[in-house]
């Protein structure tokens, strides 16, 4: 056998193997992009359910608070303007939108400590549970989205991956964080 | 959070790897003891029953493992809080499939998760953690029994337990055959030469039919102590908040109770030990569990973090050792903060209260409300058409 042949068949066998290395990367990289698209399938799913929820809620407090119109008024417009939001499938705007409607939802259930009845009804318990744990499923949900984004994100910018996710398109994925202000901002602390 | 599942399971094939190297040495060594050239005879032996054991185990190990507990399997509508923080720790690890639950009707606080995939998982929890968890302590709960199935450790738990099985159960037939004297008669017909080269086989047999089951419940339970670390680090990732899993933790041990179905097979699969005392375990090496109030006193040193950085820290700092988190996992993740515990006011009362309506009505009993604020328990042999409220003495018609 000439050299010339066992330099061929090197260079041949470093070509392979940078292919299946390239291979595995790709295949890395459309994981991760499926548990991206996965995890935000999941938020979806549990504002969409919020959303079904509400109007329940509403029309089971009712009977219970005349006097508090405007609170649950509110909450219904701040339900309509996330669903909206949701449907168009903007992540920055379903963000804001659903800031408004949990600042919406605690009022009505800081209301809601005035009326004994109400707290002792039954279905109003039931949905409490519901929504309380759909409140919790969306942010697990967002935490599970960020941090799989995170991963991907990571991916696709740090080198050596960085040239497969150029050569195939892959594009960062956007996080999604809820643009609560309440909860944003750091307690004030007064000295006087 | 993938990373750490490649790094456990490279880390388990090196496990098992040596396991059963370890059990085929036994199997060969007895055969070989037992008579010449029958070594390759008893390693085939070995191989044979381990693999018929894991077979089992694998396909009915979950639920055999619920069946002894005396486990019974919960609907949404029978305990609607367990199921959403079931589903809520769901979501949080990223399982592809809601696990069944289960609930065992015994007031020791405990819980166990089984199932050898994702796709095949359940958890349980008895009646008891049900009532004394508030609802941050239970999401801490099910998110340690969610990490168990994320990370396959029920699996390699599992499998690693039968290995370990195996080789105790050889080295006890071993044991057993030496004592009736059967290999005495054999050595005696040998020749001279391959009698000396026995005695040394046998001797290598013998001890390796002492030290093997050890040296194999050693690493099992070192690699069940560390699992538990493990799933204790997710607990927290998973709910951001270490302190529900700590006082969980903090109430189980507390609980003066003992768990009626538990025993030495099923005990490493709890969240804490059942069965061992607290503060009188022998030694550190042989427990499948790690101390609990080193794992309380590391959550709670985590000092406002939640991620597996800080448990690594913290654990770090409590325990003077090096690490429990793979070094690959720590680095894909960054920190992250804890939240605040849940501003959900809870009723001690209506939770015992939900937890006892559901066993009874896993106990087909049916529920009359009578408008005077009682509730009716009407047992399924009841056969009268109507039933008088003892408090009010109102008539109620029994629905069939």
């Amino acid at each position: 056998m000439g050299i010339g042949l066992i330099f061929a068949f090197a260079v041949i066998g470093v070509i392979v193997l940078i292919l299946l290395w390239m291979i595995g990367i790709y295949n890395g990289l459309v994981q991760l992009r499926n548990v991206v698209k996965n995890a935000w399938a999941q938020i979806d799913v549990q504002l969409k359910r919020r959303h079904d929820l509400i109007p329940n809620l509403v029309e089971t407090v009712k009977g219970y608070m005349q006097h508090e119109r405007g609170t649950f008024e509110a909450v219904t417009k701040a339900r309509n303007m996330a669903s909206q939001a949701r449907e168009s499938g903007n992540v920055g705007e379903t963000a804001a939108a659903e800031g408004e409607l949990t600042r919406a939802l605690g009022r009505l259930f800081a209301v809601v400590e005035n009326y004994p009845e109400l707290k002792a009804n039954q279905n109003f318990l039931a949905l409490q549970e519901e929504l309380t744990s759909t409140e919790n499923k969306i942010s697990f949900a967002r935490q599970f989205y960020n941090d799989s984004v995170m991963q991907f994100n990571n991916k696709t910018q740090m080198f050596p991956s960085n040239i497969v996710a150029g050569t195939f398109n892959f594009k960062a994925a956007e996080m999604f964080e809820l643009k609560d202000a309440a909860e944003r901002e750091a307690p004030q602390v007064r000295f006087s | 959070m993938w990373e750490q599942i490649r790094a456990n399971q490279r880390k388990s094939a090196i496990l098992v790897v040596v396991m059963a190297l370890l059990l085929f040495a036994v199997g060969y060594a007895v055969g070989e003891a037992a008579a010449p050239g029958v070594g390759l005879f008893g390693l085939l032996i070995a191989f044979a029953v381990w693999i018929l054991l894991s077979l089992i185990s694998y396909y009915a190990g979950g639920s055999i493992m619920l069946a002894v507990s005396g486990a019974r399997k919960i609907e949404k509508a029978d305990l609607p809080r367990l199921y959403n923080v079931v589903e809520e720790m769901k979501i949080a690890s990223g399982l592809p499939k809601m696990p069944d639950i289960y609930i065992i009707d015994d007031p020791a606080p405990n819980a166990f998760a089984t199932g050898r995939d994702p796709y095949h998982a359940a958890v349980a929890v008895t009646s008891g953690l049900l009532n004394i968890c508030s609802r941050d302590e239970l999401q801490g709960v099910i998110a340690h029994e969610m990490s168990h199935v994320r990370n396959r450790d029920v699996l390699f738990m599992i499998m690693v337990g039968v290995m370990m099985g195996t080789i105790v159960l050889i080295a006890d037939v071993f044991r057993r055959v030496l004592l009736y004297g059967g290999l005495g008669r054999q050595t005696r017909r040998s020749s001279r030469d391959s009698g000396q080269i026995q005695m040394v086989l046998i001797l290598v047999a013998i001890v390796l039919g002492i030290l093997a089951p050890i040296i194999a419940q050693l690493i099992y339970f070192a690699v069940s102590r560390r699992r538990e670390y493990l799933a204790d680090a997710c607990g927290a990732q998973f709910t951001r908040y270490p302190e529900g899993l700590a006082s969980a933790l903090e109430k189980i041990a507390a609980s003066t109770a003992t768990l009626q179905h538990a025993n030495r097979a099923t005990a490493p699969m709890y969240i804490i030990n059942p069965l061992k005392q607290e503060g009188m375990a022998a030694s550190d090496l042989t427990s499948t569990h790690p101390p609990v109030k080193q794992r309380i006193k590391i959550l709670r040193s985590m000092a406002g973090g939640a991620s597996y950085l800080d448990y690594e820290k913290a654990f770090r700092q409590v325990t003077g050792k090096r690490s429990v988190i793979p070094a690959s996992a720590a680095n894909e993740t960054q920190p992250v903060p804890a939240r605040q515990a849940s501003k959900a006011q809870e009723d001690h009362t209506q939770r015992v209260r939900e937890t006892t309506d559901a066993l009874w009505k896993l106990g087909n009993y049916g529920f009359i409300a009578c408008p005077c604020g009682v509730k009716l328990k009407i047992p399924p042999a009841f056969k009268l058409p109507v039933i008088q409220c003892p408090r009010c003495q109102r008539m109620h018609a029994v629905k069939e």
